[in-house]
């Protein structure tokens, strides 16, 4: 294998054009490919020191999120727990605070695992990523256009994802994003689902997505738009449970079974919904909202999230 | 692959170790066969136990999931580098003095989670402490110990 570590964005995709791998935290690539057992790339180029891509800044847009910023930062950034909370929730829950800290919203977002925990945030709060390569400028690409299969995106393998952009949120709005899981660290989702909510003033929904993980080949976004207009009571929530588990075309595998999946889908996405509205009307719940109503929390009453 | 032999040097408890290494070689095998340290264990290969963990410019990380090429011009600390002359670490004594230790092998691990907790968090409630191990998987203790060991040595401090 051929290594190196890149400075500047220009060498890192000088050394894609020519073939190289990005390496940032590396718990995805070399975890695949421990003791060569696997294959790591012929050639490897570390992106991990490159400044450019690792800041949070505002934008008139919105916020644009360096590829390689880490769950650990993203977790504690007041824009991001305050303004896109849901993303907050998920990478609070990711691996353990070891994965935490080398793990990046970019490795996760172009390892395109349909199970990763930060794409039903960003698929509900309308992300897109930045690819650049040394041949073009730099494009945008939404989320739900990049992830075109398990472990496969519409990216090219000289094109790099130097940040992840997130529209401005409008007010009276929250976000949140549920796991089913067996323990509390170190797990990948059964199921999850993430949901953004947009409040009229007298409570009732003016907008609402819902995108689910770990029931497709990759992050599914779920039509609710049947509750826009109505209060958050448990109709409205049914609703939201009986079209995700309807939307959902999940495996049987080692960790649940198909029916159990298409079953807590539309549990994980009732809690989504429930919580976000929550949120969206000043309610606090602390991050990562699964402490407060997922499987096993201690809290679940003291929150008042049902179910 | 020895043509892929490439010279790196490694920076262990400020000590600079100069190997040549295949860069697809993880940190862990590096520093156990290499540099010589083995206090580092390897548990799982997986990154899922902790066995493994070392800091890196301070951060807990888990070395078996970690190029070791990626620490050129880094700092990485393993338990070896806690002893100062023959005087244990205090979460080193107080582990023992817990009881928190039995077969040993995820002891290394612990304790250096534990000491980036503490760096960060200085006085941890019982959740912050179980959130900061919880990347540590012990298969004998049960763990309360452990927690009581990181509370010991909050609380000495």
């Amino acid at each position: 294998m051929q290594f190196s570590i890149a400075t500047t964005l220009d060498d890192a995709l000088a050394a894609l054009a020519a073939g190289s791998r990005p390496v940032a935290g590396g718990s995805d690539l070399v975890v695949g490919a421990r003791h060569g057992k696997g294959s790591l790339p012929d050639s490897v180029v570390a992106i991990d020191r490159i400044a450019a891509l690792s800041n949070i800044e505002s934008t008139p847009t919105g916020l644009r999120i360096g590829s390689t910023v880490t769950h650990a930062i993203l977790m504690e950034h007041p824009d991001i727990v305050n303004g896109y909370t849901a993303l907050a929730d998920a990478s609070a829950l990711v691996g353990s605070p070891s994965t935490r800290n080398i793990g990046t919203l970019g490795g996760n977002v172009m390892n395109a695992s349909p199970a990763m925990d930060t794409g039903a945030p960003l698929n509900v709060l309308g992300a897109s990523v930045e690819l650049q390569s040394a041949e073009d400028e730099s494009h945008e690409v939404s989320v739900a256009s990049l992830w075109t299969g398990p472990g496969k995106t519409s990216a090219r393998p000289d094109e790099l994802c130097t940040a992840i952009l997130l529209p401005h949120r409008p007010p009276r709005s929250g976000s949140a994003y549920v796991r089913l899981e067996y323990r509390r660290a170190m797990e990948i989702a059964v199921v999850g689902a993430a949901a953004s909510v947009e409040l009229h003033e007298d409570g009732t929904i003016a907008e609402v997505r819902v995108a689910l993980a770990a029931v497709a080949p990759t992050i599914i976004s779920v039509d609710v738009s049947a509750i826009i207009g109505a209060s958050v009571d448990e109709a409205t929530l049914a609703a939201v449970a009986a079209a995700a588990s309807e939307r959902a075309t999940p495996i049987s595998d080692v960790r649940a079974s198909e029916k159990y999946r298409r079953h807590t889908v539309g549990v994980m996405a009732r809690r989504a919904v429930e919580a976000a509205a929550k949120r969206a009307n000043g309610e606090h719940i602390a991050v990562p909202v699964n402490r407060a109503v997922g499987v096993g929390a201690a809290t679940l009453q003291a929150t008042g999230v049902t179910k | 692959m020895s043509s892929d032999m490439t010279p790196v040097t490694i920076s262990v408890n400020g000590t600079d170790y100069p190997v040549t290494i295949s860069p697809s070689r993880n940190l862990l095998s590096v520093l156990r066969d290499e540099v010589g340290l083995t206090g580092t264990k390897e548990g799982c290969d997986d990154c899922e136990c902790g066995a493994c963990m070392v800091l890196l410019d301070g951060q807990p990380i888990n070395s078996c999931s970690y190029l070791a090429a990626q620490t050129e011009g880094r700092s990485v600390t393993t338990i070896e580098g806690l002893v100062t002359g023959d005087e244990l670490h205090p979460m080193q004594r107080n582990i023992l003095e817990e009881g928190g230790v039995q077969c040993g092998f995820c002891t290394p691990g612990m304790i250096m989670s534990t000491c980036a907790l503490l760096e960060r968090c200085p006085n941890p409630t019982q959740e912050e402490i179980q959130i900061g191990l919880s990347g540590n998987l012990c298969r004998c203790t049960g763990y309360g110990t452990i927690i009581a060991a990181v509370a010991r040595t909050a609380a000495e401090a």
